[in-house]
């Protein structure tokens, strides 16, 4: 599927169809969903099997388990202080959702849903939602004030408040657009030189080793692309963990 | 970009399996998976806990154990240097009683022999007048012929008592 003919077709990895048959395609079911079930029942496997033992001194599975645990839990409580436990449940199933989609979608043949900007901005939007009303249940009408900061001169609120309203609905869409950017940035690029691999190859007797060096920068990239697939998931994570702050203590 | 092709009616129904998909697995995870983690890693920090407790508790008494130890040596050698002392004290009062009872007998030994010195002294003292009157006569006579007892006897006794004798 890379490279049919001479091109190089770095976005036909992106597009969406329906699995499951007529079933899948009368609900709209496409592979991008069917990745975040398989994504949804690793998760759901790695506590399970892992914390099946329930041993004192944890074996590797239970190791992960409790460490992605721990993990989150301690990120949740830094940031949010005590009062974030209660959202720790909803940021351990935003981290590891996303982590486990980036990293699938490193497989072979495997999708990558966190590449979907509607995917991206349905998890930041849950995220924005989530913030703001409990902001509002916490703090009712107080939660107004976070858009003008206390002690500044009135006179600056007709810049000031534009500007705090502006920056809070940007939210949702920086979230998800540096998710969705990072995660096709890195697939087009392996893409591409997984083309440049296949291209060089039929170059004659010569092709094969000089298409070691895309090869090379390949393999390479997707130690970085692991990287990245960790980082973008800790990222969101912590924004999230950071906005829940805001919205529990108002700065 | 196929991300952005809105029209596709597929890229918004992702969107929406998604929240049942991730709907479906936030409650799995809080309901059944995340309490079992947590009663996991409670129970260990319970345990560990209980552990350094118990590690506590013993280093407490281990350390009660060797307080008593010292209190006890010290004891022991306080009473050690009491007996001593004692000892040493006793010793010390027998000898120097014994040179006390000593002393005083020498003492008396020595007053003793200081009296018949004395005596001896005295008694060749009181001879000596008796003797020089006597000398004293016989060279007078021999020279004069004659001899006044009384004047001799004056003159004796005025040397005599000139030179601090009798």
């Amino acid at each position: 599927m890379a490279a049919e003919g001479k091109s190089i077709d770095a976005l036909s990895q992106f597009e969406l169809g329906t699995v499951l048959g007529p079933f899948g395609a009368s609900v709209n079911f496409t592979q991008s969903n069917l990745h975040m079930v398989i994504v949804a029942g690793l998760i759901l496997a790695l506590l399970h099997y892992g914390m099946r033992a329930r041993a004192l001194v944890p074996g590797r599975l239970q190791s992960l388990a409790e460490t992605s645990y721990e993990f989150i839990h301690n990120m949740v409580t830094e940031q949010i202080g005590d009062a974030g436990k209660r959202y720790f449940p909803f940021v351990f199933t935003l981290f590891m959702f996303v982590l486990f989609g980036n990293m699938l979608g490193l497989f072979p043949y495997a999708f990558t849903f966190t590449s979907h900007i509607a995917v991206t901005f349905a998890l930041a939007a849950m995220v924005f939602v989530l913030i703001t009303v409990v902001a509002l249940m916490l703090h009712g009408k107080k939660f107004f004030g976070y858009f003008f900061p206390e002690g500044a001169p009135l006179w600056l609120a007709p810049i000031i408040v534009p500007v705090e309203i502006i920056s809070y609905l940007s939210r949702p869409i920086s979230l998800s657009i540096r998710l969705f950017a990072n995660m096709v940035a890195g697939h087009v690029m392996l893409k591409v030189f997984a083309t440049f691999i296949v291209m060089l190859a039929g170059l004659g007797v010569a092709g094969p080793f000089l298409s070691l060096l895309p090869l090379t920068i390949n393999v390479a990239l997707v130690g970085f692309e692991v990287l990245v697939a960790f980082l973008q998931a800790y990222v969101f994570a912590i924004l999230t963990c950071i906005y829940l702050h805001d919205a529990v203590h108002l700065h | 970009m196929p991300q952005l092709d809105f029209a596709n009616p597929m890229v918004l129904a992702q969107a929406v399996w998604l929240l049942v998909i991730f709907g479906v697995l936030y409650y799995v995870l809080n309901t059944y998976m995340l309490p079992q983690v947590a009663s996991v890693l409670e129970e260990r920090a319970g345990r560990i806990a209980a552990d350094l407790d118990a590690a506590r508790g013993s280093k407490s008494a281990a350390d009660a154990a060797m307080a008593e130890m010292q209190a006890a040596n010290l004891k022991a050698r306080a009473e050690a240097q009491a007996a001593i002392a004692d000892a040493v004290a006793q010793a010390n009062a027998a000898a120097q009683s014994r040179a006390e009872a000593l002393n005083a007998r020498l003492a008396e030994q020595i007053n003793a022999a200081e009296g018949r010195i004395a005596a001896s002294r005295d008694a060749a003292m009181s001879a000596l007048r008796g003797v020089a009157v006597d000398t004293t006569t016989a060279l007078v006579t021999r020279l004069t012929g004659r001899a006044d007892a009384a004047a001799v006897d004056g003159a004796v006794g005025r040397v005599l008592s000139a030179r601090g004798i009798g």
